[in-house]
């Protein structure tokens, strides 16, 4: 009885995925990450120098269509002597692996909260939204760059930070779409046969909601990338010498005059991969939930 | 309409209250003394014994939150570790650049992204509707930090327009009155300054708008777009309106209304935007000096920065809003 009335058998969901496949800007963000996603993966492959190794010979070379660039640095190299192209290349590895923590760290917690507030209702919802409410409370990144002040100045400290900032995107958003759910008559039917309030929430309800979710975790790994680097920038992210793009643009603003290229580079890289993010969300939200658009 | 700005008087109270209990958090309840965090390592034993006298450390955690809040409604931020300040003397002194700051980019983005997006909506699917949505979310997914450091090689190094950073030339006299630069000047009839000031004003308003801008322009694209497909549009140009006349006076008032909430929300980005802006043009706000102060490890500062932000930030939503409500007072009924 319960497998032919399960409601996501018939969920719209799969048939809204095919509706991305038409939209162009989707697949141009889809296109991004994944180039994205594969230089990060092979990075030690497409590099073609060691990202941390500095020289001393090679210090500030230009890239290579200017006159005095090399085929050995195409993008040039920094005060130290490292290969900018295999920086940005292993950089793609660090912003990648903020996005997927420090996202995945809010929808973990966002979502669990969302769950318990949207079906348990009454005060315990009164109580977390209210704790979400302080959180947004504080605009954004500033309450990143404080934590991340308090606790300590590092990559791992950033991604916490980031993540419990965007705690309350999800928290809200799973919590209207279970609040919504709950009225619904299948959920009354599954307490009715008795299932547990964790199989209602998690097997029943949250598969409803994923459309708005999914849209809400590609936006967030474009923004997390983004304050990432703001925080690498500020020195409160990455430390040295991780190749990680934000704090390659802070190191290089000393030589802004002299060797420009030192901080274009790595700029246009985070521009590209958050780009890509919001591309794909845009695309999603579109194809999953037209009511969202903005 | 009173009944609605009382309870969201009253709705603001405990969010005011839930940020002091972070920011008092943070301090007290991150691993390690507090006191060792104000003072820094190297602190000799006698200070930090009166430091922990001076602010209840000893006692339990609910009765230095207590003390903490009623410092607070004194207006007392505490000292900054550093200079020895009042760190609310020090938050007056550097708020008005930051707001002057902030004012400056909000109208930038406002009018801009405005334009852009009736533009877009009204010519949709032309090539300026795609480039300039394709310019508006490249500009969400700005790197703005990195943008002004763009912005300052090329028109203030290469092609040198416009000052590298800063609020004034040095050479330039100004009588402070208010704090607020421009209006300063305007005040004093102080042209030169005035030109000067603006100009200084010009690249870290236009870098620090470049989110907001585009967020705006895509709000006003979609917002015109479904007002623009309605019934009443229809029979306006139907009576024969001018183009321009059922723009601007039909359809733009009623695409307005989620256009004045996304703009509202925008502080938050202007506010949060300004400590990265503030750091890179030199600019003498609050977020330069939260920015200094975390390199510094100035707690007191990092502490009474962010509550004032916080509460700026909990008060101007609040304004928007009322704002809101205004407009569209089908809100204040619910």
């Amino acid at each position: 009885m319960s497998s032919a009335s399960n409601p996501y058998d018939r969920h719209p969901f799969f048939e809204q995925l095919g509706q991305l496949w038409r939209n162009k800007t989707a697949i141009l963000g889809l296109f991004i990450i994944t180039g994205f996603i594969l230089v990060a993966i092979l990075a030690p492959v497409l590099s073609p120098h060691d990202p941390v190794a500095t020289s001393l010979y090679d210090q500030l070379k230009p890239p290579v269509w200017h006159e005095t660039g090399t085929w050995n640095h195409i993008l040039g190299t920094d005060e130290l002597g490292r290969d900018t192209l295999s920086r940005i290349i292993y950089g793609a590895r660090v912003s990648l692996t903020v996005a997927i923590v420090s996202v995945g760290i809010a929808f973990t917690l966002g979502t669990l909260l969302g769950c318990i507030s949207g079906y348990y209702k009454g005060i315990v919802d009164s109580l977390i939204m209210r704790v979400m409410d302080m959180i947004l409370a504080f605009p954004y990144l500033l309450l990143a760059i404080v934590v991340v002040a308090y606790l300590g100045p590092s990559l791992q400290n950033a991604m916490m930070a980031i993540g419990i900032t965007y705690v309350p995107r999800f928290a809200r958003i799973v919590r209207g779409s279970v609040l919504e759910e709950c009225e619904k008559d299948y959920v009354m039917a599954a307490r009715a046969v008795g299932a547990r309030d964790m199989r209602i929430i998690f097997i029943n309800i949250l598969p409803n909601c994923l459309g708005p979710l999914i849209v809400q975790t590609t936006l967030s790994m474009a923004s997390a990338i983004l304050d990432a680097a703001a925080l690498s920038f500020l020195g409160l992210g990455a430390q040295p010498p991780t190749p990680e793009w934000g704090g390659m643009i802070a190191r290089s603003r000393a030589l802004i005059l002299r060797a420009s290229w030192v901080m274009t580079f790595p700029g246009i890289a985070i521009l590209l991969a958050v780009l890509g993010f919001n591309l794909l969300g845009d695309g999603l939200r579109d194809a999953l939930d037209p009511r969202l658009r903005d | 309409m009173l009944a609605y700005i009382i309870r969201r008087l009253m709705i603001m109270v405990p969010t005011l209250l839930g940020v002091t209990v972070i920011v008092f958090l943070m301090l007290h309840a991150t691993p390690g003394d507090p006191a060792e965090l104000l003072l820094g390592e190297r602190a000799t034993e006698k200070a930090l014994h009166e430091v922990r006298e001076h602010l209840g450390l000893n006692e339990p955690l609910h009765v230095q939150y207590g003390l903490f809040l009623r410092r607070l409604m004194k207006g007392d931020l505490g000292e900054t570790i550093w200079t020895r300040q009042k760190v609310w003397t020090e938050v007056k002194q550097r708020f008005p650049a930051t707001i002057e700051l902030a004012l400056v980019a909000l109208f930038i983005s406002c009018f801009a992204g405005m334009i852009l997006g009736i533009i877009s909506a009204t010519k949709q699917y032309s090539v300026f509707d795609y480039v300039s949505m394709l310019g508006a979310l490249a500009g969400v997914s700005m790197p703005i930090f990195w943008l002004g450091l763009v912005f300052m090689l090329i028109f203030s190094l290469n092609l040198g327009w416009l000052p590298l950073s800063g609020r004034l030339s040095i050479d330039v006299d100004l009588d402070i009155i208010t704090n607020f630069y421009i209006l300063d000047a305007i005040l004093t009839r102080n042209w030169p300054a005035f030109k000067d000031a603006v100009w200084h004003i010009i690249m870290p308003a236009v870098t620090l708008s470049t989110i907001p801008t585009a967020i705006v322009a895509r709000m006003t694209r979609s917002a015109m777009l479904d007002v623009l497909r309605q019934d009443y549009i229809k029979t306006a140009k139907a009576k024969g309106l001018s183009r321009l006349k059922v723009i601007f006076k039909h359809a733009l008032r009623n695409a307005m209304i989620p256009v004045v909430t996304t703009i509202g929300l925008q502080f938050g980005v202007l506010l949060g935007g300004a400590i990265l802006t503030e750091t890179i043009f030199a600019w003498p706000g609050v977020g330069k000096w939260m920015y200094d102060a975390v390199m510094q490890r100035d707690y007191m500062v990092i502490q009474g920065g962010t509550l004032f932000i916080a509460a700026l930030f909990v008060i101007i939503n609040l304004c928007v809003d009322v704002l809101y409500a205004v407009i569209n007072p089908r809100i204040s009924v619910q």
